[in-house]
């Protein structure tokens, strides 16, 4: 048939050739499946008199070891609406940029905010289809037209909404410093410290949870990202200048030079 | 590892069934496009799957090559490296429940004004994620104890020759500790108007 590479062009959603390999590989002894990135993490949000805060810390671990020193897990869905993601690195990267996607689609069919209710309910609904396989915990956050709102959606499809949240491994020494410090119809200012404190005792008291701190404020009609508000544990171990080599302590057995084609004005399609 | 105008990717050549050897020469760093490059590590028949070679015909199904293809047909233009390294994160995510046991590591160029270019560095887990700081990144065996030695040699902004004896330094310092590769090293070092791949002289056990 004329079509039939139709029939090779990908279908989209997820792809499980390899699951019954990977099985069996894994039965055998031959192959242990590696290590994926968690970002091991703790994430926290607050509502306040006007907006909502939300926070993160920015390690992410594969095993014990720090994968990424400073990234980026607070996610933006909407104009209007933020999530903080913890859980398996991938599935909060992915499920959120999935999320956004079908979001911008709503709105352009729409022509109205996305409401943040609806977001949290795309994003449990996923997770649930899944049975809980897609490892992601968010807090989302956002101003619609019912005011602040502050969702806790987790893996297995839940959905909670309370004043604060707090997840990820960290989720425990945050929460201790919410339920001392957090009070209602809080000013901006108060929100975003008790937030960076939250995440701070994650980051110095649970191993999975490191680096600097990353805020984001949201309130009507305005978001505010605050990346790196705390960075106290940047790098600063560096000699000065950096190390020298002496040229030709490496050693070059063979080297083979490939000149490329320099872009000049239109590239020429190449089909090679 | 990221440079001024230049990057570069280092590996070594080993291939082995655990701890036997059975390829010295073994090709992981293959040209993408002009201006990025791919190194795969990780199981050799999904290293091979995945990744396009510049010998397409013996590798015809290789998915990474067959989506450029395709981008190339609508788009009537090379993809650029950033855009490469989102499509690869979504291609391993598409496998998330049995995925390729590879760790990628994307090294490019990507134009963003008159001489001067963008370096892209990233790396992947298993089932895509993807990880940039745009300085340097490690994957496979020896990437725990090339997380130390990239951490005190790395210096942004090098020039290409310096990125050279940085990058090498870096993979041999680590390629003495990990008895799981060895066997010769390649060094790729990209500029925007050349390719240099350089094989260096290591420990051959």
């Amino acid at each position: 048939m004329e079509l039939d590479y139709l029939k090779t062009l990908p279908l989209g959603g997820f792809n499980f050739d390899n699951c019954i390999r990977n099985r069996a590989m894994a039965e055998s002894g031959i192959l242990q499946a590696p290590k994926t990135m968690k970002t091991g993490t703790t994430i926290c949000g607050v509502l306040f008199k006007d907006g909502v805060v939300l926070a993160a810390d920015t390690r992410a671990t594969g095993g014990s070891i720090v994968g990424d020193k400073n990234c980026e897990k607070i996610h933006n869905l909407a104009p209007n609406i933020f999530c903080c993601g913890a859980g398996t690195a991938a599935d909060c990267d992915h499920v959120t940029e999935m999320i956004k996607r079908q979001l911008e689609l709503h709105r352009l069919n729409t022509h109205s905010e996305n409401r943040v209710q609806m977001a949290a309910l795309k994003l449990v609904a996923h997770a649930f289809k899944y049975g809980g396989q897609i490892g992601t915990h968010l807090i989302v956050g956002g101003v619609d037209v019912k005011g602040p709102q502050l969702i806790e959606c987790s893996n297995d499809g839940n959905m909670y909404s309370m004043p604060y949240h707090t997840t990820g491994s960290g989720s425990l020494a945050a929460m201790a410093i919410m339920e001392t410090r957090y009070k209602e119809n809080m000013t901006r200012e108060e929100a975003v410290n008790l937030c960076i404190a939250a995440i701070e005792a994650g980051i110095y008291h649970d191993l999975g949870s490191g680096s600097n701190v990353d805020v984001c404020v949201i309130t009507r009609n305005k978001y505010e990202m605050l990346r790196n508000i705390k960075h106290d544990n940047f790098k600063v171990f560096s000699k000065p200048g950096g190390y020298q080599f002496k040229k030709d302590r490496v050693q070059v057995v063979e080297e083979f030079k490939h000149k490329l084609v320099v872009e000049a004005g239109e590239q020429p399609m190449d089909l090679s | 590892m990221s440079g001024h105008n230049c990057v570069a990717i280092a590996t070594d050549t080993r291939l082995s069934t655990q701890l036997m050897t059975i390829d010295t020469s073994f090709q992981r760093v293959f040209k993408v496009t002009d201006s990025c490059l791919m190194g795969v590590s990780g199981l050799g028949t999904d290293v091979q799957t995945l990744q396009l070679t510049l010998r397409s015909f013996y590798f015809s199904n290789s998915l990474m090559k067959f989506k450029l293809n395709l981008y190339r047909l609508k788009e009537g233009r090379d993809m650029k490296a950033d855009v490469f390294s989102k499509l690869v994160a979504t291609s391993l995510y598409e496998h998330r429940f049995g995925p390729y046991f590879v760790s990628p590591v994307i090294a490019g160029l990507d134009k963003v004004g008159e001489n001067e270019y963008s370096p892209v560095i990233c790396t992947y887990d298993s089932i895509g994620y993807r990880e940039h700081n745009g300085q340097f990144e490690v994957a496979g065996t020896g990437a725990e104890l090339l997380y130390g030695v990239c951490e005190t040699f790395y210096k942004p902004n090098l020039e290409p020759e310096q990125l050279f004896e940085v990058i090498s330094n870096s993979l041999l310092s680590a390629l003495d500790r990990d008895s799981l590769s060895g066997w010769g090293a390649k060094v790729y070092l990209l500029t925007p108007t050349e390719l240099t791949v350089r094989s260096l002289k290591t420990r051959q056990d």
